[in-house]
């Protein structure tokens, strides 16, 4: 059982840091800030949630399971809140799509 | 592998470093060193320094951001290109780096067990905190008690910083480029900011009580809760504008706040004396002196609390006031 456990924390584990980095890898490549933000927000929140529920695996039924749920509570809220603050930000302060904006704007790196 | 990936920690932080000097964008060296301060707050953790990792994340990351953000309103965005003598700076900078570097040389290994730092005080603290003072975390025994003195020093050091720096932002004419308006306004068209904000407040505001009071049992304590708390009430600030804020916390009471907590802790030293025993002596504060002790520290982490919670706020408010 508890071999079953580990394995399981291990593999959620593994997929979070692999969710994380192909964020990672969205945030640098994707052309303008809205697409960057969409790779690295979505993809924040699952790793946060693989990630936490990897290591309350570990942790078991304990303490420190609770106060993991509460970080993962106060996380899945503010983390997209933060996102969608950032984009209408960018938007109030006139940073148009890619896809709208056509060809003049900055090409795709 | 914590070596490596304190390593990897460091590497990242040299990276920032650099970034932070190269970039002539302000506002992304702001955030640059929000990022610094969380690295070097993992690398505090990782060498088991969770209070001090604790305290650089709350006001490292968090509230000199914050404050940051508030100067850069005030001021452009973009540094100024300054032509000065180049060759001079990096000279002065290439040997102030040998110094160091060539310092680092006489620095026992890491972790070495007959370092000066291992040998000297902290064996007598580890074992005499149980006996005097009968609290699990030995930091907030030494910070509170062993080193009152040091920490009463520090609590004036922030009293005076928040002085000073209301000095220099009330002085001379506000030049603000943000209507009055918006910044009553705050937030408060933004829908989900606002709602999500509203339902984190009074939690964060536990958890800073909760960083407050735990201190003598975990990591925690006065400067860590007071930049907790002080977080709470800026976001309710941004969200909900200035004037709703200052209602619910007047100027009048950051400033008494300000001046409340040394004189908490000056009153607590001065009680010591009164009861019989030294200044800043706590173990006559009760008939027992255990008991004594644990009261002592709990009330000067109180004021060491009240007043990095003033402090801050009042800087937070002056930057907004000066920006209207």
């Amino acid at each position: 059982m508890s071999m079953l456990l580990d394995t399981l924390s291990w593999v959620l584990l593994t997929l979070g840091g692999l969710s994380v980095l192909v964020g990672g890898i969205g945030a640098l490549r994707m052309p303008d800030l809205y697409t960057r933000m969409h790779a690295a927000s979505v993809t924040d929140s699952l790793g946060a949630i693989l990630v936490l529920g990897g290591i309350m695996l570990q942790a078991g039924w304990s303490l420190a399971t609770i106060k993991l749920i509460a970080i993962l509570l106060f996380l899945l809220l503010t983390s997209p809140t933060s996102s969608n603050a950032l984009a209408s930000a960018a938007l109030l302060a006139g940073t148009r799509p890619f896809a709208e904006a056509g060809q003049d704007e900055e090409a795709p790196k | 592998m914590i070596v490596i990936f304190g390593i990897f920690l460091l590497t990242l932080l040299v990276i920032t470093a650099v970034a932070i000097v190269r970039t002539d964008n302000l506002f992304v060296a702001v955030m640059l060193m929000g990022i610094a301060s969380l690295l070097i707050a993992a690398n505090f953790f990782l060498l088991d320094a969770a209070d001090v990792a604790l305290t650089e994340a709350a006001v490292g990351a968090g509230i000199s951001t914050v404050l940051f953000l508030g100067a850069l309103a005030l001021t452009s965005e973009r540094e100024r290109a300054k032509s000065s003598n180049r060759l001079l700076s990096f000279i002065v900078v290439a040997a102030a780096a040998l110094i160091l570097i060539y310092a680092t040389f006489d620095k026992p290994r890491f972790g070495d067990p007959e370092a000066p730092v291992q040998t000297h005080v902290a064996p007598w603290y580890l074992e005499k905190t149980p006996e005097y003072i009968d609290i699990p975390n030995v930091v907030t025994a030494v910070l509170g008690s062993f080193r009152g003195y040091d920490t009463l020093g520090e609590v004036f050091v922030v009293f005076t910083a928040g002085i000073g720096v209301l000095f220099l932002l009330s002085g001379g004419k506000a030049t603000g480029a943000v209507p009055e308006d918006k910044i009553n306004e705050g937030l408060r068209h933004h829908l989900i900011p606002r709602v999500v904000g509203r339902v984190l407040i009074p939690f964060i505001l536990l958890f800073g009580l909760y960083v407050q009071f735990h201190g003598e049992y975990g990591p925690g304590g006065g400067f860590q809760a007071g930049a907790i708390i002080a977080a709470a009430i800026i976001l309710f600030a941004l969200l909900e504008g200035e004037k709703r804020a200052l209602s619910v916390l007047p100027e009048r009471v950051l400033l008494g706040l300000m001046a409340c907590g040394p004189l908490l802790y000056g009153a607590v030293g001065l009680a010591g004396i009164l009861l019989g025993g030294n200044f800043l002596d706590y173990s006559v504060l009760s008939s027992d002196p255990v008991k004594g002790q644990q009261l002592g520290i709990l009330l000067i982490e109180a004021g060491v609390g009240i007043t990095v919670t003033g402090v801050l706020l009042a800087i937070f408010h002056a930057f907004a006031a000066r920006g209207r």
